[in-house]
């Protein structure tokens, strides 16, 4: 049977083979080589060595961007995950109509990050006016409005997969705490968070990378005003590519840098929850 | 990535218990219909406070999008002075926003674009990830372990590492066009499209293929007949995480289709920020209402299969 598969190659594996190839393996490895090269097209490459990757390191856009994005990936990551939580423990309670709210929390979700950026801009400016500023006046309001936007976004997501990890709780657990006398906290730390560690590594897992990542909402919202104090780093690369002259270089260092954390603390954080599991 | 792959969680709604679960799959993601049956169960006076809140977050939850359909009848200048006033005498203007601004920034050329882009895309992509993952799991050779850790491996890699190297490529290959980066997109969308699909075909019993095969079915016929019904889960719960990502995506059509004049919906709206970043509000919330009505309208038809697609599809990275 495996050699009558195998003979069909061309059609079940090329074409998604050809595509992967053209939008990924090839770019990746170029992008690899590149960073190590002066360019302007891909073809007229020169090495350079090291230098693009000093270079990245000396400019203070960029290590202003890192401690941002920093910044708000701990501070969005902690808010969002804490929130849907809860927001999934009272739902998983006897309270009417929680389709109803499930449907309304995760709504946001689904627009995309352009068109929730401008959503968040016209609110935030709007309380703003009222002191006269705007949200380009200091640093701390693009940060804040970034991290209430992406709440607004990512909360019902993740309560969604919370839903589902705290109904997989076995029953006899918490009737067996019951018989024994222990309190809803008590059962909740115990018991209840315990179970769900499958969903709280995937929630973090994904709400660190999507924090870590962000694009869209940031052009939207801010686009790096002012100046470039609330850029993130997929922004800072971004511009470094197509907003310098003779800068393709260091942008592609700069990405590769930005590959190399997204991959360590994705594998970092994997690795750390997956071993609070327990199994069930 | 090893990690990541004992998370496979199971979408069986059609009843086939057991049979197609995974062997190592260990910990089981219910999808569970079970909150739709607890609507009926009567409320305990001490969750009273928390219904309250309840209503209290939903209303916190909705007024933005409220706010956006407020303010998108209101003039300019009533916009930035007075965004939480309804709007009154003065300030209403009508349709003139939505009006004004579809035809500014093209909208219905747009909203076209993107349908056909998403439509087309997500097509592929379940098409040819699906014919993929069969021969990954069915051939066991070096090559196709190699093309699934490769996959995997795709998902941790952020788009900015290969932006700048993928969108030479695409010029030279001239997909930079609308029916080039349906390609483009087959591309990046193998990556967990081939992974879910691998984890659900792993769980397929060999026997229902051999029977087919014996019973004179090549490999294309007993793929199309037999193996892709079965994967109708997964296949629904990949069309629509990818599809949420493509309508929903900026910046890869921006890059590929920027030049010429053809826009998805994204990048209207973003057009509508003019050179020097001035933005026309009163048009932009307009155009916001008007590109959120179909994903309200699609989410409410298809909520079911959204929010199981949601909870089986976590595993992206």
């Amino acid at each position: 049977m495996q050699k009558a598969i195998k003979r069909w190659f061309p059609l079940f594996v090329l074409p998604t083979v050809v595509a992967f190839i053209i939008s990924f393996i090839a770019p990746f490895i170029m992008g690899i080589y590149l960073s190590f090269t002066k360019f302007k097209t891909v073809s007229n490459a020169k090495w350079v060595g090291i230098s693009n990757y000093t270079k990245a390191f000396q400019d203070s856009d960029f290590v202003n961007a890192l401690w941002f994005t920093v910044k708000f990936t701990i501070v969005s990551v902690i808010t969002i995950n804490v929130i849907a939580f809860l927001l999934a423990l009272l739902l998983t309670k006897s309270i009417k109509g929680t389709n109803l709210f499930r449907t309304i929390f995760f709504m946001p979700n689904l627009i995309g990050g352009i068109v929730l950026g401008y959503i968040w801009l016209m609110i935030i400016n709007g309380v703003l006016s009222y002191f006269d500023v705007s949200i380009t006046y200091d640093a701390s309001y693009g940060f804040w409005g970034l991290v209430i936007l992406m709440n607004w976004q990512l909360i019902g997501y993740m309560m969604i997969i919370y839903i589902a990890g705290i109904q997989n709780v076995s029953p006899d657990l918490l009737e067996a705490a019951d018989i024994d006398g222990a309190t809803n906290f008590q059962k909740l730390i115990k018991i209840t968070v315990p179970q769900v560690m499958p969903s709280i590594t995937i929630c973090t897992f994904l709400t660190l990378t999507n924090s870590f990542k962000l694009f869209d909402q940031n052009l939207a919202l801010t686009a790096g005003a002012p100046g470039t104090e609330t850029q993130m780093l997929a922004l800072d690369i971004y511009n470094t590519f197509y907003g310098r002259v003779d800068y393709q270089g260091v942008g592609q260092a700069k990405a590769v840098v930005f590959f190399i954390i997204v991959a360590v603390i994705a594998l970092t954080q994997l690795y750390l929850t997956r071993s609070k599991e327990v199994e069930s | 990535m090893a990690e990541i792959k004992t998370q496979v969680p199971v979408v069986d709604e059609n009843g086939v218990k057991g049979q197609f679960i995974p062997k190592r799959d260990t910990k089981k993601v219910i999808i569970a219909d079970e909150a739709d049956t607890k609507v009926k169960t009567k409320m305990e006076s001490k969750d009273i406070p928390f219904f309250i809140l309840l209503i209290v977050l939903a209303c916190v939850f909705i007024a933005p999008i409220l706010l956006v359909l407020m303010n998108s009848f209101k003039g300019k200048l009533f916009l930035s002075n007075a965004p939480f006033a309804f709007p009154d005498g003065d300030s209403f203007v009508g349709f003139d926003n939505y009006t004004e601004g579809a035809e500014k920034i093209g909208f219905f050329g747009a909203f076209l674009t993107s349908v056909f882009i998403t439509v087309f895309s997500v097509a592929l992509i379940i098409v040819c990830t699906s014919m993929c993952a069969w021969f990954i799991v069915r051939v066991k050779k070096w090559y196709s372990q190699l093309l699934y850790l490769l996959c995997a491996f795709s998902m941790i890699v952020p788009f900015q590492m290969v932006m700048y190297p993928m969108t030479q490529v695409a010029s030279n290959l001239k997909l930079n066009n609308m029916v080039g980066i349906i390609f483009v997109y087959l591309g990046f969308g193998a990556g967990l499209a081939v992974f879910m699909f691998v984890g659900f075909i792993k769980g397929v019993p060999l026997e229902i293929e051999e029977a087919a095969m014996i019973d004179g079915c090549g490999p294309v016929r007993t793929f199309f007949l037999v193996v892709f019904p079965i994967l109708k889960p997964t296949a629904i719960t990949v069309a629509i995480l990818n599809a949420m990502w493509i309508w929903n995506d900026y910046l890869l059509p921006y890059l590929l289709l920027g030049a010429s004049e053809t826009r998805t919906l994204p990048m209207a709206i973003q057009y509508l920020r003019g050179g020097y970043g001035s933005i026309d509000m009163a048009n932009m919330m307009a155009m916001i209402v008007l590109s959120i009505i179909p994903i309200v309208i699609f989410y409410l038809a298809c909520q079911k299969y959204i929010i199981k697609g949601i909870v089986a599809g976590a595993v992206k990275g």
